[in-house]
């Protein structure tokens, strides 16, 4: 057998921070914070969580990257994403009043890519909702890519891809 | 009309019994609950009349597919080497594997993953392995995938399990006129399918069929929708009180909502209605390409056709998306709503066209969830009082007899009674 080139990702890994690494530690717990604050509802905490000009995407495309012409279930920039907590919050929407309650845990984290500015971490998201008499789960691949340049952490980019993003995915009031 | 091939099931509701379910102003509870009913249904609507199964866009070259349902019947809809389209039933002629699990691609044929029997785009029986244990026991010709009776006006496929189903001209009927009309949004462009959402809902599929024709829910509903959109939109859509916005019935259970009378024909432009301010970006991209004339239709266009088409029993064509509705149980529906965009149209426009169905419809859009609660707590209310009916008697006093129909305001049921009206004589139609 021949020996095969080292890929890209090869050359890159052994350099890339671990979870010790204090980057990769931030990131994690600005990820973790999101997730509680978004499990409780506290959407406007949430939102201060987001750098400017962040972006929010549910693909249905579990391939796409061209979000911008394909059709999604949520492609906020930050007007949008502001309307959407409005709209949460401001009580005149019957599905925000009748939402699942949810616990979602995100885990199986991968530090996808790092610069001075910026670190891409994926992750696994198990969420379990419950809403009149069912529970049900949701499972999706998460990426965030975190500002880490500024005096604290913020989400630059956020992509949730649903295992079932292509099947039915049922009407809900609350926010991945 | 046809003697059925079976008789109606033991037990069911026999054609009178079914007749007193349904009254002018009201419906019984049973059409929500019923499984019987509904199965009756299956049998007496979705086998038996046009159901619609996808749109020319979906399928544009030969060999493109896409799988669909009739009912609760698994199709294929392929488009052959002679750019024919065949409506196929998704189910291998020897012990009955499903044939295609892909939604939509472009293949050559299709081929059995269980024994590899393999077929062509028109169904035909094309290659068996093996095939020496079939010497004079079977013939490849008189094994074709069941193939249903296939038709399409203006761009949408419409199958049929009933071979002696009317011509599907005569079904739309008056409803022809307004498809071509819902066309004109392509100002120029053919119309295409951009993609999908899809949901599901915890009730009966009657309930979403009420829900495109009824203005009535719409700023009570979708109030936080409303509230989140420019002033201009908003304003597009306040026809509560707009004498202008009508409901029409077209009949054989298809009905018409115009909720932007200036939009019903969106040729017509007397030239007073203001470019919303929103588009001024793309006002400006399209005027270096396009005269202004062109970027004002396009413009116009964006919002879709100013009118809600609902075509009895499975689709509408509702202002810029096709509404899909698959019955699922008396207690199930899977609703999808499919984006529409110009077909070599400019990409700006298209965008723009994406964005505007994300922000209403979808799991996560400012619109559906709203509606699909509503329709959720129809179906659990229906629990209660099984003696009390469902009333569709909004605006009865104001109905008028037009050339075609009957025609009360956007906000009246008139779309409902249409609806309710072709559900009861097919459903008594024993045949
Ligand atoms: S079931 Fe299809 S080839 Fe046997
Ligand atoms: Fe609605």
């Amino acid at each position: 057998m021949s020996v095969e080139p080292p890929t890209a990702e090869a050359l890159v890994a052994p350099e890339l921070p671990h979870l010790a690494d204090p980057r990769t530690a931030a990131a994690v717990e600005l990820v973790w914070r999101e997730a509680h604050l978004l499990d409780r509802k506290q959407y406007h905490a949430w939102d201060r969580l987001w750098a400017p000009d962040g972006r929010y995407v549910i693909p249905i495309d579990p391939e796409t990257e061209d979000f911008e012409s394909t059709l999604n279930m949520v492609y906020d920039d930050d007007r949008m994403r502001r309307m959407r907590i409005e709209r949460l919050t401001s009580g005149h929407s019957i599905s925000v009043a009748a939402a699942a309650r949810t616990v979602r845990t995100l885990s199986r984290f991968v530090v996808q890519h790092h610069d001075d500015a910026t670190l891409t971490l994926s992750s696994a998201q198990v969420l379990v909702g419950h809403r009149r008499e069912q529970t049900f789960v949701l499972g999706a691949d998460v990426t965030h890519r975190v500002r880490l340049d500024g005096p604290e952490p913020l989400i630059q980019e956020k992509v949730i891809r649903l295992v079932n993003s292509e099947d039915a995915v049922n009407a809900s009031g609350f926010l991945l | 009309m046809t003697a059925s091939t079976e008789p109606a099931p033991a037990g069911s509701p026999s054609g009178p019994d079914i007749a007193t379910l349904v009254q002018e102003d009201r419906v019984d509870i049973s059409l929500y609950t019923d499984p019987e009913l509904f199965e009756l249904e299956m049998d007496r609507i979705f086998n038996r009349t046009w159901v619609w199964v996808a749109h020319e866009s979906e399928i544009p070259n030969a060999g493109d597919f896409r799988t669909s349902m009739v009912g609760r019947q698994p199709v294929i809809v392929t488009r052959d080497r002679r750019g024919g389209i065949n409506v196929l039933l998704n189910r291998c002629r020897h012990r009955g594997a499903s044939l295609c699990e892909a939604p939509r691609g472009n293949a050559n044929g299709f081929t059995c993953p269980y024994h590899a029997w393999s077929y062509a785009l028109d169904g035909k029986l094309r290659g068996i392995p093996y095939p020496d244990g079939y010497e004079d026991v079977l013939e490849k010709k008189d094994f074709p995938l069941h193939r249903l009776k296939v038709d399409s006006y203006a761009g949408m496929i419409f199958a049929s399990f009933n071979p002696d189903v009317e011509p599907l001209a005569d079904f739309l009927g008056p409803a022809r006129h307004w498809m071509d009309l819902f066309m004109k949004q392509g100002a120029g462009f053919p119309v295409k399918v951009q993609g999908e959402h899809k949901f599901r809902f915890n009730g009966n599929w009657k309930i979403q069929l009420e829900n495109t024709t009824d203005g009535y829910h719409f700023p009570i509903v979708h109030r936080s929708w409303m509230s989140s959109v420019d002033s201009e939109t908003a304003e597009m859509l306040s026809f509560m009180t707009d004498e202008k916005a009508v409901t029409h019935s077209l009949g054989n259970g298809h009905s018409v909502m115009v909720m932007v009378p200036e939009h019903v024909d969106l040729d017509e432009d007397d030239g007073t209605e203001q470019l919303q301010g929103r588009f001024g970006h793309i006002v400006e991209e399209l005027s270096r390409d396009y005269e202004p004339a062109q970027v004002r239709r396009i413009v116009r266009s964006m919002h879709g056709a100013g009118f809600n088409l609902n075509l009895f029993p499975n689709v509408a064509m509702s202002m810029a998306f096709f509404r899909v509705l698959r019955p699922l149980s008396a207690t199930e529906t899977e609703i999808r709503h499919m984006a529409l965009g110009l077909d070599g149209g400019p990409e700006i426009v298209n965008r723009e066209r994406l964005r505007i169905h994300e922000h209403f419809q979808g799991p996560f859009g400012f619109g559906s969830p709203d509606d699909s609660e509503a329709w959720d707590r129809v179906q659990r209310g229906a629990a209660a009082g099984p003696g009390v009916p469902i009333m569709v008697n909004r605006g009865l006093s104001r109905e008028q007899d037009d050339s075609k129909g009957r025609v009360a305001h956007a906000t009246d049921e008139t779309g409902m009674r249409e609806a309710y009206a072709m559900w009861k004589a097919m459903m008594t139609d024993v045949r």
